[in-house]
């Protein structure tokens, strides 16, 4: 569903993205972990075009997205952080957001009304506690019932009752078949809801592997102390790699 | 692209600063009509302060707006929306209720006390400038992400149009005095869309009889069809070539 090929960007001295192949199918819960700093954000940016790669190809149900659009209805989008126009008030911004898109098919409102936003439709985007913002961003994502979901850190900022509520969500719409793509620095989270990780680490893949994979190799069940064992691992090849160079 | 229009209308009309403008060109307007008895001296006083007010508001209105506007451009950028839609969907909502801030502030006035084709000249000028400095506006706020350095520029450009681009075409006048300089004066002038503007407008009044014999060969093109059509020309540039770079420097912007 969206293939990756030899993407690169750079910010000034900073190598965001290194030589990044990736693919990724319908059905998958990619959950993409990392440093803060390691080019999460930056390959997500770079799937929905905010962000221009350097060089190499991102690829939609086949098709190279370049100069596209039309490919965006089918991902809904939550960012790390939300910003809307202050002004609005979160009832508008729905029907702006619905107005804009125009489209025919139904709506998916449940996070809508779970997170209970209707009842504070009349509030000023201005006035919104982080986590708020975080619901509406939440619920914005999941309205067009789109094939593909890329949540960046949607549970950070939320409390505990939302997060779960989220969760939820996510688990029925993977259960639905399409491919949703996280990132986390709650591994706990993403424990339940995985089917691969994608880790990333100064713009370079260390590895991309399906849960029962990462699992085999490391010999651990837990998401967290699976990821330490490959750090540990990767650390080793350092040393030798330092040892022969002497 | 519309519907993105509109909600860039919306927003416009919220924040009343169109409003206010609007309001000041209506005070100004009908005072000077009101002052002056001779109603074509009015429309040469009227001018010079259009040449003045409506670049400088066009520059700092837009630059800021664009800035303000960012966290919507970021969420259209989301949406199944291209680039040069947003773009221009921000650039017609602005420049289209600045023109009609313009058209009813200074328009309305005009109409009532100097229906005539200097009065209709003024219009033209006042408006093509408002979209060409809207059109530069945009230019200079896609180019820079920070929001101070842009409105820094944009007030520079101001500057240069407004004030010292005329100082250094008396330079050169000045340096090639023993030279006939019309020709080249006439294509400095194009040079400066505000300049443009005021030549234009003077060679439609009978001022123009007091400027020699530069006037008159001005006169003559100014004065004939094929100069308002030069005019046009050279403004409709000034408004494509500025929308067209913001567009292709947008297009290729990180966000």
């Amino acid at each position: 569903m969206i293939t990756v090929k030899n993407l690169n960007k750079r910010f000034r001295k900073l190598q965001a993205l290194q030589n990044i192949s990736v693919e990724m199918k319908p059905g998958q819960v990619v959950a993409l972990i990392g440093p803060n700093g390691s080019g999460k954000t930056t390959l997500i940016k770079s799937i929905l075009g905010l962000v221009k790669p350097d060089s190499g190809t991102i690829y939609f149900n086949g098709t190279a997205i370049d100069e596209k659009v039309d490919y965006r209805k089918q991902i809904g989008y939550m960012p790390q952080i939300g910003r809307y126009p202050e002004n609005m008030k979160i009832g508008q911004l729905f029907d702006m957001i619905k107005n804009i898109r125009n489209e025919s098919a139904p709506l998916d409102e449940e996070l809508y009304h779970r997170f209970k936003l209707d009842a504070i439709k009349d509030k000023s985007m201005r006035a919104l506690s982080g986590g708020t913002r975080q619901k509406v961003s939440a619920a914005l994502a999941f309205l067009f019932d789109a094939d593909v979901l890329i949540l960046d850190e949607p549970t950070a900022g939320l409390d505990p009752l939302s997060s779960e509520l989220l969760k939820e969500k996510i688990i029925a719409e993977k259960g639905k078949g399409k491919l949703i793509l996280i990132t986390s620095h709650i591994l706990s989270d993403l424990e339940e809801l995985t089917t691969d990780v994608l880790y990333l680490q100064e713009g370079k893949i260390i590895f991309y592997q399906s849960m029962p994979e990462l699992r085999e190799e490391t010999g651990e069940e837990k998401l967290g102390k699976a990821i330490a064992w490959h750090m540990k691992h990767a650390l080793k090849k350092d040393m030798a790699y330092l040892k022969i160079a002497k | 692209m519309m519907r993105i229009s509109k909600y860039v209308l919306y927003d416009i009309v919220r924040n009343k600063v169109v409003l206010a403008y609007t309001a000041f060109l209506l005070v100004i307007s009908f005072s000077l009509f009101q002052m002056e008895e001779n109603s074509s001296k009015a429309v040469l006083s009227l001018l010079n302060i259009v040449l003045i007010v409506v670049p400088l508001v066009s520059m700092v209105f837009s630059t800021i707006h664009w800035y303000n506007s960012y966290e919507f451009i970021e969420l259209m950028l989301t949406q199944p929306i291209s680039r040069n839609k947003v773009l221009l969907s921000e650039w017609a909502g602005i420049s289209g209720s600045l023109l009609t801030a313009y058209l009813v502030g200074v328009g309305l006035p005009v109409l009532l006390y100097n229906f005539d084709s200097t009065g209709l000249a003024l219009l033209l000028v006042g408006s093509l400038l408002t979209l060409v400095f809207t059109a530069i506006a945009f230019l200079a706020a896609v180019k820079s992400k920070d929001k101070a350095r842009g409105i820094g520029a944009a007030l520079l450009l101001w500057f240069y149009f407004a004030l010292i681009y005329d100082g250094l075409v008396l330079l050169i006048l000045f340096a090639f005095s023993d030279y006939p300089m019309e020709k080249a004066t006439l294509a400095l002038s194009s040079l400066n869309p505000i300049d443009l503007g005021r030549i234009y407008l003077m060679l439609q009044m009978d001022v123009s009889a007091l400027m020699g014999y530069t006037g008159a060969t001005y006169k003559e093109f100014f004065g004939s069809s094929l100069g308002l059509f030069y005019t046009l020309g050279i403004m409709l540039i000034w408004i494509v070539v500025p929308v067209w770079l913001a567009v292709r420097s947008f297009a290729r912007k990180d966000l």
